[in-house]
């Protein structure tokens, strides 16, 4: 994985609470057998009207999102199923952060997984940046900070060994078998 | 000095940390069962394949198809190809998949086939203090035999296949505190409804859920696993519930339940599991039992439920809940009660075990679901559907006027072809209602088979006490 360590961009918006997977990725896209191409599929029942066309009311079909790799969303966003079809999804499109007062578990730690970074704010912070879509903002990984337009900076928890991976792009399975000693170990007692 | 009480979780936990947690990382934890099906392995089985890696045990890892796979008996068993190309192409990677990594699958025509989340409890796989992953959020189900199980991405079902370990962070613990007998027509699927009414859709995140109290004791198996299945409807990634001699009772005897000698070293050692007296809890919820209606879900979040008999409430300056109702096409100040239902689907693996198609048949016997209406039966496994056919469920459900269909996942995700159309309302025994979940554009009302049944015979929302 390629590490993260800053990345400065504008926001999109989707200021709706309890985002669910299935908005992020509906099922019927979850046939497939690899994990490229789901980009095109983003809020796929949002985006597109039942014919396939663009919906010229949906955010992310605004000419001014293009290029937005930050993500500002509801409380709860990411809830429901564990599909990681939804950051694969994500990331496929282009996101590369999202930012919440409030991310479903299963959600989070498979952005983690995809070098998606998830985002948890206070309910200011993200009451500005929903008020204001668009806004330039950097993500330092390393100090943990969010940094809006306004020069302010706030933080953002970020479990150690997850900063560790971003940072170092360093590779959980590659982690986990290096612990084969211990794990064998545990076998025989267990 | 006296070992600190613990909650079960905290004792399943420990029994299977490779390596604690510390500031610096997370715990190297063990996972005993690992269960995969078509939907969430492929991409998991291309990275073993990528890095020239095995699967290090077999033998904890059983595989199933359930999500995408037809509930057509000629599609399941050969009379007609399955109608669904990417399906078709699914169903054929898990076989292979399997049979290049001897990985034990229950095929689509195996006898013991079915949801993932219904199999492992009825073969006895699942067991009180194991660890227990699936890809699939609703693996929070096996939790009711006492075993720590939630659900994973796929990146971590690769990770569970090669190392059999997950690197976790240790949860917070939440009880929910359930005293009071449930009154008649009100079940287990009721009583999960309201308590993710009163948590909230993430009032979970971040803790395991023990359900506890008498109420929850005088459940038995299958109600416990409707319960706990829920769990992730409030954002809570595991739900358990303290293994007691109901879950003794269903485990004994079944296909992969430990026998003889090992029976009784497994009781022994689960006798030890439940939480011990003096054990805290980061946080408790009660609720009285006594008091909860047969409850049914209006909006776009299992959260967004109500009793049967209530009206649905306004929220004024609340965007989101503005799009939920006009995605619903419903109103504030509406009652539920009488709202025209197209669609009831009985089945998945909240509501769709032997007790659960009882409770339905049991409504139904004798009368006919209302003209126009179209209501689908899907039984959880092939198991679960041989038991009903000998007890003569399948001849109550179709004469009845409803369809019986081969076990799967089915309508409570539509993306098998089993799918309710745009704008129609489904009354489902599922576990979401989440826009576009059961098909673009249709409108889920989550309720309990026996709900379901009731709306069936009526063709609108009812009350099932009305029709006991």
């Amino acid at each position: 994985m390629e590490p993260f360590t800053i990345l400065t961009s504008r926001t999109v918006v989707l200021p709706g609470a309890n985002i669910d997977t299935d908005q992020i990725i509906p099922a019927r896209f979850l046939t497939t057998t690899t994990r490229e191409g789901l980009g095109r599929h983003l809020f796929a029942d949002w985006r597109y009207l039942p014919d396939g066309t663009p919906r010229g009311d949906f955010v992310l079909n605004s000419p001014q999102a293009r290029g937005c790799r930050i993500l500002v969303a509801g409380r709860n966003f990411g809830c429901g199923s564990s599909r990681e079809h939804a950051p694969w999804a994500l990331a496929d499109y282009g996101f590369r952060a999202v930012i919440s007062t409030e991310l479903a578990d299963i959600f989070s730690s498979n952005c983690l997984k995809n070098g998606l970074l998830p985002v948890t704010v206070d309910e200011p912070t993200s009451a500005w940046l929903i008020a204001h879509p668009g806004a330039e903002v950097t993500l330092d990984v390393s100090a943990g900070t969010l940094t809006l337009p306004t020069g302010r900076a706030v933080s953002f928890p970020l479990e150690a060994f997850a900063r560790r991976c971003l940072l170092q792009g360093v590779d959980e399975l590659g982690y986990l078998l290096e612990r084969r000693h211990e794990i064998e170990a545990y076998e025989r007692r267990a | 000095m006296a070992r600190a009480p613990q909650t079960l979780f905290d004792k399943v936990w420990r029994a299977h940390e490779v390596s604690a947690e510390s500031a610096d990382s997370p715990a190297v934890l063990y996972i005993d069962l690992h269960l995969i099906h078509e939907v969430t392995s492929p991409q998991a089985f291309a990275v073993l394949r990528e890095r020239g890696l095995t699967v290090r045990r077999p033998e904890r890892t059983l595989a199933t198809m359930d999500h995408s796979t037809p509930t057509l008996t000629a599609q399941v068993f050969g009379g007609t190809p399955i109608a669904l190309d990417a399906a078709r192409r699914q169903v054929r990677e898990l076989e292979v998949n399997c049979a290049e990594f001897g990985v034990e699958l229950l095929g689509l025509t195996h006898s013991q086939r079915g949801i993932v989340h219904i199999i492992g409890p009825e073969l006895g796989l699942t067991q009180p203090g194991k660890t227990i992953v699936c890809g699939d959020s609703h693996t929070s189900t096996h939790g009711a035999v006492g075993a720590l199980a939630f659900g994973i991405g796929t990146t971590e079902v690769g990770h569970a296949l090669a190392t059999q370990c997950l690197l976790q962070r240790k949860p917070r613990t939440l009880a929910v505190n359930v005293s009071g007998e449930l009154r008649a027509g009100v079940t287990a699927k009721d009583l999960i409804l309201a308590i993710i009414g009163r948590l909230g859709v993430s009032g979970g995140t971040g803790h395991v859920i023990e359900y506890r109290g008498e109420t929850i004791r005088a459940l038995d198996m299958d109600e416990r696993m409707t319960v706990c299945n829920m769990s992730i409807e409030a954002g809570a990634r595991a739900g358990m519930i303290g293994p007691d001699e109901t879950t003794y009772r269903y485990l004994e005897g079944r296909p992969r339940s430990p026998r003889g000698a090992a029976w009784e070293r497994a009781l022994e050692a689960w006798r030890a599991l439940p939480t011990d007296a003096l054990a805290r809890f980061d946080r408790e919820v009660g609720l009285n039992a006594a008091a909860v209606e047969p409850m049914i879900t209006y909006g776009t979040n299992p959260g967004m439920v109500i009793p049967i008999g209530g009206t649905i409430p306004q929220r004024s300056g609340d965007a989101a809940f503005s799009q939920a109702l006009t995605y619903m096409g419903l109103t504030p100040g509406q009652p539920i009660r009488d709202q025209p239902v197209n669609v009831v689907f009985l089945g998945s693996c909240t509501n769709a075990r032997l007790s659960d198609l009882r409770s339905a048949a049991g409504l139904l016997r004798g009368r006919r679901i209302a003209p126009g209406l179209r209501m689908l039966v899907v039984p959880g496994s092939q198991q679960v559907k041989r038991q009903a056919e000998a007890e003569g469920l399948d001849r109550v459900f179709l004469e009845a006027g409803a369809e019986w269909r081969e076990s799967g996942c089915s309508m409570c995700l539509g993306m098998n072809g089993d799918v309710v159309g745009r704008g129609e309302y489904s009354v489902s025994t599922s576990n979401r209602n989440f826009e576009g979940r059961q098909g673009s554009g249709a409108r889920t009302l989550l309720a309990s088979p026996l709900t379901a049944a009731a709306c069936a015979v009526r063709g609108r929302v009812t009350d099932p006490r009305e029709l006991m």
